[in-house]
């Protein structure tokens, strides 16, 4: 019961930040229906900019604290986002409504781009990163001896979670920006026609979800201590599966599969196999797909003739 | 657009150049012990800026005066797609003939051969995967999974049951086939894009039961000394065992190491060939017909009575089975295969290829391979940049060409010419 409870507690950990990728992944599939596939990238990206920038702090003096930790994640936001926007605006407004592949085939081309990029700017070597927040508190102790442990970052990256999913909410369903998005979403023609600059929303949505990445990429740097020029792929792949399994183009969906990716992924190495914890998300959805293809929360796709 | 905008535009452009490059570019970390030290590049920063800045600048002003004159089309076109495909036909020839006197060349030497053995594995991985995508329409990102099934049955048939290359190659395409059959029961019933993405795990799959099934598969060191085909029976090496005689004696040649390399040539050569007669021959089939109609309209075929399941999975088991070939003559060819050798990027440089090439298209899918296989031994120099500048082209080619090189979709069947009746 304890070994679960740990378990689960890192799980949770880990899906919170694959649900974080994954609200990427899923507002930009709601609002023009294709996979971006650099979004890893962007989170990679991220993970990037918090070394550099801790580094830099290093370098002039600053060791690492809580208060360092919250200014590398907040400036971490602005260059992300610049990426989203610059990703949109390089490889995939130019190949608005050409054929469906078109897009997909540029983004692939852009993520193996980014990731060679890192790779010859920053080396191929794993960067280390400081230890900052160390420590944590026992939850309960086992008659075997057994601790439950939960670590302050653990808290820190899901009270940042929940913050960034409230705000993003409220920023959905109260603002202007929320409204026109939705209103691409559900027909971009019509919201085109009643004056909304698609464009610019469809923009904006890349910054959102990029800005979201590059915070699940600071918090896994700092939770890993490790970072490496190829991580956005496999973690995107997941944040994509989770993104399917939630129910894609609904965002609460996209948390909840990302949770739950993360529970079986821990749950899975813990009980199973720690080589084939890939395997069994891959499997999950399959058998996600085949049984309910329209995800958890998702609303079934009406073809019309 | 007045030139003030174009300044403002521009600026807007640098000030995000700005912001991507400023961090990413201009500090790199140094691994100095246990803390990592940094390193400013500001000047590669300005430069970025200045390039961005420019750039933006010129191409806005460029555009606006070009946007004055109207294109003219319609009639043009037409005109033009039937000499695309006239032209089309003569390339093919002559792409033929070419490929065919290739190694007679005075130029072929052991790396011009061996490149062009490279181009054509990708061609008929294309052609395989052009089945899939192209022809039916259904969007595969784990095709390498077939690839990988195929080299992975070569190796261990021969070298568990010692059967030669004539015998594993159908095995080989067997065991690939049952696989798509395997992938593609489950998910075919899936729209587009979760295809796609169910297919890329699927190949992840694969890879990694490859590379931890260590007892069966080698694990991540692969498996090594995979015998090499015989040319009927004879060697090409440079002495026979016992009783048997090799390819430069039987022949009275000269031993040379080329031999091998051009017999490998004209292998995939053949194989390659093979699968471009039997995929036009099969659009021409009932099967085919249904392919490139489920691609069309899925509705439509479904209220035609097409079974849309049945059709699918043909689709995947024959783009499987191409694959599975193409594999196991890699194994071959290599000696020596791992599952580095099929990772993600392979699934994506096929699909690249597939697109690229224009869908459908088959000496699309030659030139597109040409392209992706030569553009990075073209920069093989600069090791750094090699796959950099690849994944940049595919961004730029897809731009300059979203329907790819040869766009032209030529329907394979269309409808004798009707004449309308005289008023």
């Amino acid at each position: 019961m304890e070994y679960f409870l740990q378990q689960a507690i890192n799980g949770l950990t880990l899906g919170a930040v694959y649900g974080l990728i994954a609200i990427g992944y899923t507002m930009v599939y709601g609002i023009i229906g294709m996979i971006n596939f650099a979004h890893g990238e962007v989170y990679m990206i991220g993970s990037f900019i918090a070394v550099i920038l801790l580094a830099l702090l290093g370098a002039w003096g600053f060791p690492p604290s809580l208060a360092i930790l919250l200014i590398v994640l907040l400036a971490a936001i602005p260059f992300t986002s610049a990426f989203g926007w610059a990703i949109e605006r390089v490889a995939y407004r130019p190949l608005r409504g050409s054929f469906r592949l078109a897009p997909l085939i540029s983004a692939i081309g852009m993520s193996i781009f980014l990731q060679n990029l890192v790779q010859f700017l920053q080396g191929a070597r794993n960067k280390p990163v400081p230890t900052a927040l160390p420590g944590g508190f026992t939850l309960m102790e086992a008659a075997s001896g057994f601790t439950v442990q939960v670590r302050w970052l653990q808290i820190v990256v899901v009270a940042m979670t929940v913050i960034l999913m409230v705000g993003l909410t409220l920023l959905i369903q109260r603002t202007s920006f929320g409204r026109a998005q939705r209103a691409c979403e559900q027909d971009m023609k019509m919201a085109m026609l009643l004056g909304i600059d698609v464009n610019a929303t469809i923009a904006r949505t890349f910054v959102l979800g990029a800005a979201l990445a590059g915070i699940a990429g600071v918090m896994v740097a700092y939770y890993y201590n490790v970072v490496h020029f190829y991580d956005g792929f496999l973690a995107g792949l997941k944040a994509f599966t989770a993104a399917v399994l939630g129910g894609i183009g609904s965002v609460p969906g996209a948390m909840l599969g990302g949770l739950l990716i993360g529970l079986i992924e821990a749950l899975w190495s813990a009980y199973f196999s720690i080589e084939y914890k890939d395997v069994a998300v891959f499997s999950v959805l399959v058998l996600v797909l085949i049984f309910r293809p329209t995800g958890i929360l998702g609303r079934p796709e009406i073809e019309k003739v | 657009m007045s030139p003030l905008h174009a300044v403002r535009d521009a600026a807007i452009a640098a000030f995000v150049a700005l912001a991507v490059a400023l961090p990413i570019v201009g500090v790199r970390t140094v691994d100095t012990g246990a803390v990592l030290g940094v390193d400013f590049r500001l000047d590669w920063v300005a430069a970025i800026v200045a390039t961005v800045f420019l750039g933006r600048l010129c191409v806005l002003l460029w555009m606006g005066r070009r946007e004055r004159a109207p294109r003219q089309a319609g009639m043009l076109e037409t005109t033009a797609l039937g000499w695309l495909a006239l032209i089309g036909r003569f390339l093919a020839y002559g792409i033929m003939g070419f490929a065919l006197i290739l190694p007679m060349m005075s130029f072929a030497d052991r790396y011009v051969v061996d490149t062009a053995t490279q181009v054509l594995i990708y061609v008929m991985l294309g052609w395989g995967l052009n089945v899939v995508v192209g022809l039916a329409g259904l969007l595969d990102l784990g095709y390498v999974a077939f690839y990988a099934v195929g080299a992975y049955s070569y190796a261990l048939l021969a070298q568990n049951f010692g059967l030669n290359f004539w015998q594993c190659l159908p095995l080989a395409g067997l065991f690939a086939a049952f696989f798509g059959i395997l992938l593609g029961f489950p998910v075919l019933r899936l729209r587009g894009d979760y295809l796609a993405i169910v297919t890329l795990g699927f190949g992840e799959m694969i890879r990694i039961i490859l590379n931890n099934w260590a007892s069966f598969t080698g694990g991540p060191n692969g498996l090594t000394s995979i015998p090499r085909p015989s040319f009927f029976g004879l060697e090409f090496s440079r002495s026979a065992p016992e009783g048997e005689q090799t390819f430069h004696q039987f022949f009275g040649l000269e031993y040379s190491t080329l031999h091998r390399l051009v017999f490998m040539y004209y292998l995939i050569l053949i194989l390659a060939f093979l699968t471009s007669w039997a995929v036009g021959r099969m659009r021409k089939l009932p099967v085919g017909r249904a392919w490139e109609a489920l691609r069309e309209d899925e509705i439509a075929c479904q209220s035609l009575g097409i079974n849309r399941t049945m059709t699918k999975l043909t689709a995947f088991a024959i783009g499987a089975s191409f694959g599975g070939f193409a594999g196991s003559f890699f194994a071959t060819r290599q000696g020596f295969i791992s599952p580095e050798s099929f990772t993600f990027i392979e699934s994506a440089t096929i699909l690249a290829i597939v697109v690229l090439g224009g869908m459908g298209s088959q000496v699309g899918v030659v030139l597109a391979a040409t392209v992706l296989v030569l553009l990075p031994e073209v920069f093989r120099d600069l090791a750094h940049y090699r796959m950099m500048v690849f994944g940049l082209a595919m961004v730029l080619i897809m731009i300059w060409r979203p329907k790819g090189f040869i766009g032209a979709r030529v329907p394979s069947i269309r409808l004798a010419d009707f004449r309308r009746p005289a008023a």
